[in-house]
């Protein structure tokens, strides 16, 4: 009996050990980063084949509506040129802060799957030329599910 | 202003009850003195009343309009619709708080109500470790988060009304009560557990009182992440009803820890072990609702630096960490007491199957635990902002799930102790429904893979079950009620399975633009959008658009997907429209809105009806299995 329980334990230990070691790895894989374009610039290196996410405003007279749409995200100090094959929400446009989640092309540009506006209570669209706030923007892609499931 | 100051009174009246009722009871439970357990119960009453008293203070403040109360002048406004002023009780952080305390004190009075024939210092112990709880939810009420703080001069005349998203759809009314009802619940059982530990002793009938009482507040918990979900669906205009994020799993967290629970608790009344284990997963999930509110109403996830400005951040992390302590040492102490000499059973038996359940809930809950923490930690620890994709989720979670389900199939078809291989044998028929799962997918498309693998598994575990359910009814619907109840909520559960797997794999999208007049073909469909329209409401206003949906030319229905523009609020929120039939959804997400032309992103999603379905049937089912006991008890 006294055997069988610690054969138990270890065979649970040993389960136990190899799930935490498989999610660590695969945690590791699929890590999402934020960044601004000039964080972009200096981690180009990781950024090849990853997920990115990108903060920062729409760069004036930087829209080209088509299809794909594309325009250019800046920070104040670097720029980011983006394209995707989405419809735009309503309420994009010049000035905007905006969130793009996507990879980084071979070309530099980045390639966006999902984009989307700033738009919760708090946040406000920055005066011309104050750049809009990082961390709230940042809160962007959590915002509608978070306030979703908050209780 | 008056309103503002009884409420106050009355926080602080509760705070006293609970304070003094959890110093009486714990003394009770050392002295053993019955005297003290029922100035414990009296006490815990008198918490109860002041919380509740203290609610409809604040609905009434709501009610009224009272803009000198300064919640109400936050979240209140003339023009929001009555319903919708009676729920703005918890759409912001002091409300929720108070809300929390009324729902606490709600459970104590039942809980009170049900054992009220009971002296015994083991109950003592748990009344005062509840209104242990109820008194630092009074304290945040009247320290960080005070519900009814007045405003001062001069008092507005109108207010912003609640937020958008909560008047935007009904399910975000029903939704969060659920919710509370799941994570403020799970005190009731940590009491009992605590209680459990702190005597050294959990016999056959506080084990049932035990598992009774985290019933409830599981079933609560699995209602709200269902209707959560939904919500999101018919909401939030991504096609999808789960993304992996923050809140939802951080509700998701203590259901795996509570499901894992239950199981457990099935095995010490059969066999006598695992009685420390069960008591050890009641406190992880009490402690994980706690840090589930924290997460989600500290504001942590916009930045872990952020929480620190919020007004409750640190004093509940400082609660989570006392609670945290307390729980490990207390259990360190105890569980050598708890763990009797039981028999286990064979490798092959309906043991090994409950001990691998738990096996595979506790890995399902670290790897969510791991990747909801991780970005926390990376922020705090090393400066950098990350989250964790969704494929880490999928990855772990379908593997995962499938063995799940694979157990919920094997599992109830052994038997408990040795096996014989008469038993073994029968296996067979439930598995050629599981092929006869698999060939009726293939028939409908689903080509192997994980797919494949669920259905298989779904089938299998459907025969087994239905098997069960036909002997339980057998045996007499009152006598065999709470297994009933267990084999229904698993019929649901394997329906959800089986929908979630399904639409995940076999959803199509597609985004377009569309002028006047134009029609689109897409799955199956012919849609033409016909014209929009713009309806002014007292709180919003709607902009629609009319898309007619025909099917082989003819007229199937008509969907009005908008965008509604609350005022104060600088974008619209989307309002999907959906089709739903038993095969499919299609589901019109509305872009963006001009009289001439509109940008609409369409889905047809399979099956994804039953998702909801099935957790209609969870919860039928944990009422079955809970009510008969509950009346007997």
């Amino acid at each position: 009996m006294k055997s069988q329980r610690i054969f138990a334990i270890g065979a649970i230990v040993v389960a136990i050990g190899g799930i935490a070691w498989i999610a660590l790895g695969n945690l590791g894989e699929n890590l999402v980063y934020y960044w601004t374009p000039a964080e972009l610039h200096q981690n180009a290196a990781k950024a090849a084949g990853a997920t990115v996410r990108l903060g920062g405003m729409v760069k004036t007279g930087s829209i080209v509506q088509g299809t794909p749409l594309t325009f250019e995200v800046t920070d104040g100090t670097d720029t980011v040129k983006v394209s995707t094959s989405e419809i735009p929400p309503a309420m994009f446009r010049e000035g905007i802060g905006v969130v793009v989640e996507g990879t980084v092309a071979a070309d530099g540009s980045f390639q966006s799957k999902r984009l989307m506006v700033k738009h919760d209570n708090e946040y406000r669209a920055p005066k011309d030329g104050k750049m809009p706030d990082e961390k709230a923007m940042f809160g962007t892609l959590d915002d509608a599910a978070t306030t979703a499931a908050t209780p | 202003m008056i309103l503002a100051y009884l409420g106050m009174g009355l926080v602080l009246v509760a705070l006293v009850f609970a304070a003094a009722g959890a110093i009486a009871g714990f003394t009770a439970g050392r002295t053993e003195s019955v005297e003290g357990v029922k100035w414990a119960r009296w006490l815990g009453l008198g918490f109860c009343a002041c919380m509740m008293l203290s609610t409809i203070t604040m609905e009434t403040a709501l009610l009224r309009h009272d803009f000198a109360v300064r919640y109400v002048a936050q979240v209140g406004s003339l023009s929001t619709p009555t319903y919708i002023t009676i729920v703005s009780l918890w759409s912001s952080l002091e409300g929720s708080i108070l809300f929390w305390g009324f729902v606490l004190a709600t459970y104590i009075a039942v809980t009170l109500a049900l054992t009220h024939d009971r002296k015994s210092p083991a109950l003592a112990d748990a009344i005062a470790t509840w209104l242990a709880v109820g008194a630092f939810f009074c304290f945040l009420m009247v320290g960080p988060a005070n519900p009814f703080l007045p405003l001062s001069s001069p008092v507005p005349t109108d207010g912003p009304g609640p937020n958008p998203l909560l008047q935007n759809h009904i399910l975000m009314v029903v939704h969060p009560p659920m919710l509370y009802l799941g994570y403020v619940g799970m005190t009731i059982p940590f009491g009992f557990a605590v209680a459990a530990l702190l005597r050294g002793s959990l016999g056959a009938a506080e084990l049932k009182e035990l598992r009774n009482a985290l019933m409830v507040p599981w079933g609560f918990l699995g209602v709200g992440i269902t209707l959560g979900a939904w919500w999101a669906y018919e909401v939030l205009g991504w096609g999808g009803y789960w993304a992996w994020d923050p809140v939802e799993n951080a509700s998701l967290l203590p259901w795996l820890t509570a499901t894992a629970a239950l199981h457990a608790a099935m095995l010490p009344s059969r066999r006598g072990t695992m009685k420390g284990w069960t008591t050890i997963l009641v406190l992880t999930s009490f402690l994980l609702t706690l840090l589930g509110t924290f997460m989600t109403r500290s504001g942590v996830f916009n930045s872990v630096h952020s929480f620190s400005q919020s007004d409750i951040g640190p004093t509940f992390l400082g609660f989570i960490a006392v609670v945290l302590v307390f729980s490990v040492v207390l259990v360190a102490m105890r569980i050598d007491r708890l763990e009797g000499e039981g028999e286990g059973g064979a490798v092959v038996s309906r043991e090994s199957a409950f001990l691998l359940n738990n096996l595979l809930f506790v890995a399902l809950t670290f790897t969510v635990f791991v990747g909801t923490t991780y970005p926390l930690m990376a922020e705090a620890l090393r400066g950098v902002k990350v989250s964790v994709g969704e494929p880490y989720y999928n990855q772990m979670a379908v593997p995962l799930g499938a063995a799940i389900l694979f157990l919920m199939g094997v599992g109830p078809a052994l038997p408990w102790g040795q096996p014989s291989a008469e038993r073994l044998r029968k296996l067979a028929y439930p598995l050629g429904l599981g092929f006869g799962f698999v060939a009726l997918g293939w028939l409908g498309g689903v080509h192997g893979g994980w797919p494949s693998v669920t259905l298989f598994f779904a089938g299998f575990a459907s025969h087994v079950t239905l098997a069960e359910l036909h002997v339980a009814f057998a045996a007499g619907f009152s006598r065999q009620s709470r297994r009933i109840g267990g084999y229904i909520v698993h019929a649901g559960i394997i329906l959800m399975f089986v929908a979630v797997a399904i639409s995940s794999a076999f959803r199509i999208d597609q985004e377009t633009h569309l002028a006047k007049g134009e029609t689109v073909e897409f799955g199956g469909y012919s849609l033409t959008y016909v014209a929009a329209e713009k309806i002014e409401e007292s709180n919003r206003e709607r902009q629609v658009a009319h898309i007619d949906v025909r099917k082989q030319g003819a007229l199937v229905t008509s969907l009005d997907p908008a965008l509604n523009i609350y005022p104060g609020m600088g974008a619209p929120i989307g309002t999907p429209a959906v089709y739903t039939t038993a095969e499919h959804d299609l589901y019109l997400s509305l872009m963006s809105i001009e009289p001439e032309r509109i940008g609409v992103h369409m889905f047809r999603t399979p099956l994804i009806v039953w998702l909801w379905v099935g957790g209609g049937i969870v919860a039928l089912g944990t009422l079955l299995a809970l009510i008969p006991s509950r009346v007997r008890a």
